[in-house]
């Protein structure tokens, strides 16, 4: 096992590197480089121009130098400082941008794929189990559903809901008198009350696809030999179907680990853009239309890292899960 | 214990599926018996309803089928025998007696068990549900069956799982889950068909002397003569969903009565008949069960068939001795007919 994650470790290297040169070249795709820009900006804002901070920022950014040395400049920076560059739409720093956007980010997608586990696993084994029965039906037309209506939908539909039934805002993840409070229980509690619409809204459709496939997958595996085998040598009903052909279907639900991160932030802006999420999809979408350079290339490889990350994680579960991943025999 | 009753005694079992498509007829009247401490062989070509009746016996019909009559009974000790076909497939008597006294082994080993665990969780699991031991006592006796099967060092293979293993020692695993119980009777259902020939004859061996060690029967399900001749007692030929003959293995081999078994007895191949030996095999295909041609099942495919008799009216059962019986018109002298007329007057 150790041998495996150590494994797993070292071909993230390589993978890790190509991520940082694309996101390197993201930065670098608009004309002219971020000086020029900046300076356009500035001027166009009627602002003047300092000679000694454009000659600093020269400097910093290894502008004027060859590619490579840039790039090295940029990369050490991350690595060594954290240092991710300057937006100029925000004019701050892109690390604190991010450092304020990514942990709600991450929190959501979190919470939203416990919550799909928590519902898609008793529902896809009582779908499987029970194949055929009305609540299997129930649970397949609901489930269609969920697949069908895009999320923005129900997005819409959930804050019309809140909104005229109970007279309750659902934007956002704060209350307006939180948004910029401490950290406090209170807050905690606020964020707790905003939190379910935006799981409900990006867990349905993930629900209803593991739904989906637990089932087909469960339905596949009571057929194997092996469960009549272990019915032949008296295994109780309820435990044979836990212990062996369950133990199989899960391995989809950890493979999901690794991609809902992304989807989370790709995928969903739309999403966050109608329940005005402060997470990192809106600023991403904000910063490639501003060609906020910094801000983009440093969101996509954050994004991209951590997808990285979890997609290791969910290889580590699997080998953890199934001895074959394991033991390299699949 | 040695009583007269056989151990197992399997009278007119009909096992149908109810597809979409219509009923499949799998076992339409079987009737065998296992005596105690022999080994019975089933055989009969692809199709026949071998498995579907083995499977019977321990309610492990899959869906949509179900065993819509007939009597298994099962007398393992000196009180009265049950009958299979009564207790709840689910239920708890069941239960127990799967792997505790009714043990199975299947076709493929290796998919047999399971990938996720090793093959020492399977085989203690199936010791502690059968058997009052404690963790550590399980474990020692999983080792001591792992080693009564030929398995050489038992103790690093419990913590193998069945990919580390060849298909050989799969099934000798799957055998030693299956006595770890010490059930009264093995059924064996074309154990050695996914093998290679060398462990093919070893695996046969294995089983004869567990068998005679034990003093347990078994009921081995085959396509292979070969196989037959060297380990039944009796022989079962199954055509079609039906037993078309039953006797002592030497009475089939030397005295086949039904056209069947003779074609099946022609269709051996012979060691050392010169390259390119074939399987003589028989003229036509089986039918699938769900259109069993009327009257005698095999008259299409039967050489000795009567006209305007076979296709029309159910062959007579005729029975010579207590295991020795066909079901063929060509041995009705109208003296001995007996035995199954509910299964012949229901079809009428
Ligand atoms: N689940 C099922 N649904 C429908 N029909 C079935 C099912 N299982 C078995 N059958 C039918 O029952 C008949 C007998 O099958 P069975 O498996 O007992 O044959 P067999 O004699 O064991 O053959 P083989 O030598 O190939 O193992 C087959 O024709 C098959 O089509
Ligand atoms: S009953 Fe007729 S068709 Fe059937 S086996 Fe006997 S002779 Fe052949
Ligand atoms: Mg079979």
């Amino acid at each position: 096992m150790l041998t495996f994650i150590a494994r797993r470790c070292l071909f993230m290297v390589p993978t890790l590197v190509a991520i940082s040169l694309v996101a390197f070249a993201i930065i670098q795709l608009p004309p002219g480089d971020y000086l020029t820009t900046m300076v356009s900006r500035l001027e166009s804002e009627g602002q003047s121009v300092d000679q000694a901070m454009l000659d600093g920022l020269r400097e910093r950014y290894g502008l004027g130098q060859p590619l490579h040395e840039q790039y090295l400049k940029w990369i050490s920076g991350i690595l060594l400082h954290g240092d991710f560059g300057q937006s100029f739409e925000y004019g701050t720093s892109v690390a604190g941008l991010i450092g304020d956007r990514l942990p709600l980010s991450i929190l959501l997608t979190v919470t939203t794929l416990l919550a799909t586990w928590i519902m898609a696993f008793p529902v896809g084994l009582y779908s499987a189990v029970r194949q055929y029965s009305a609540g299997d039906y129930i649970a397949t037309t609901l489930g269609f559903l969920g697949l069908a209506i895009p999320n923005f939908m129900i997005a819409l539909g959930l804050m019309y809901v809140m909104h005229t039934v109970f007279g309750y805002s659902v934007g956002g993840l704060f209350s307006p008198e939180f948004r910029d409070a401490a950290w406090s229980l209170a807050k905690v509690g606020d964020l707790m009350a905003h939190l379910w619409i935006p799981m409900v809204v990006l867990g349905t459709a993930g629900t209803a696809g593991l739904i989906r496939i637990l089932r087909a997958n469960l339905l596949d595996e009571v057929r194997k030999p092996y469960v009549m085998a272990a019915r032949a040598r008296g295994v109780p009903e309820r435990r044979l179907v836990l212990k062996y052909p369950l133990r199989v279907a899960m391995n989809p639900f950890v493979s999901t680990v690794g991609w809902v991160l992304p989807a989370l932030i790709s995928g969903e802006v739309i999403v966050a853009s109608v329940l005005n999420l402060p997470t990192t999809g809106p600023l991403l979408l904000g910063a490639l239309q501003s060609q906020d350079m910094y801000l983009a290339g440093s969101i996509i490889l954050v994004v991209s890292v951590l997808t990285v990350i979890g997609t290791l994680l969910s290889d580590i579960l699997l080998a953890w899960l199934d001895p074959r991943v394991r033991l390299g025999y699949r | 214990m040695s009583h007269d009753e056989p151990l197992l005694a399997i009278d007119g079992l009909k096992t149908h599926f109810f597809t979409r498509e219509g009923t499949v007829r799998a076992v339409d009247g079987v009737s065998l018996t296992v005596p105690r401490g022999k080994t019975v062989c089933v055989v009969g070509e692809s199709g026949c309803g071998k498995s579907v009746t083995a499977r019977s016996v321990l309610g492990l019909v899959d869906e949509p089928g179900r065993i819509i009559d007939g009597r298994i009974a099962w007398q393992p000790g000196a009180g009265e025998p049950v009958d299979l076909t009564t207790l709840d497939p689910k239920g708890e008597r069941m239960r127990r007696i799967r792997g505790g006294e009714i043990s199975m082994v299947f076709q493929e080993p290796m998919a047999s068990l399971s990938p996720m665990y090793t093959i020492g969780d399977q085989l203690i699991e199936t010791i502690r549900l059968h058997l009052p031991l404690g963790k550590e006592e399980a474990r020692d006796r999983a080792v001591e069956q792992l080693r009564r099967v030929g398995i050489p060092r038992p103790e690093e293979r419990l913590d193998a799982y069945s990919f580390q293993l060849s298909g050989g020692m799969c099934q000798r695993v799957m055998i030693a889950i299956a006595l770890a119980a010490d059930p009264a009777l093995l059924i064996a259902d074309e154990p050695t068909t996914a093998l290679d020939v060398t462990t093919q004859a070893r695996i046969i061996d294995l089983l004869r002397d567990l068998q005679a060690e034990t003093g347990m029967s078994v009921l081995f399900i085959t396509h292979d003569l070969g196989v037959v001749a060297e380990i039944a007692d009796e022989v079962v030929v199954m055509y079609l969903g039906t037993v078309v003959e039953r006797g002592g293995v030497d009475e089939i081999f030397h005295d086949p009565k039904h056209p069947y078994t003779n074609a099946l007895l022609g269709s051996i191949p012979r060691m050392g008949a010169g390259a390119g030996r074939r399987l003589a095999t028989i003229r036509g295909n089986v039918p699938h069960p769900s259109d069993r041609p009327a009257g005698c099942p095999f008259h299409p495919r039967c050489d000795a068939a009567i006209g305007g008799v076979c296709d029309v009216s159910d062959p007579p059962h005729i029975v010579f001795g207590e295991a020795r019986s066909v079901r063929c018109v060509l041995h009705d002298d109208g003296a001995a007919v007996g035995g199954d007329f509910r299964v012949d007057g229901e079809r009428a």
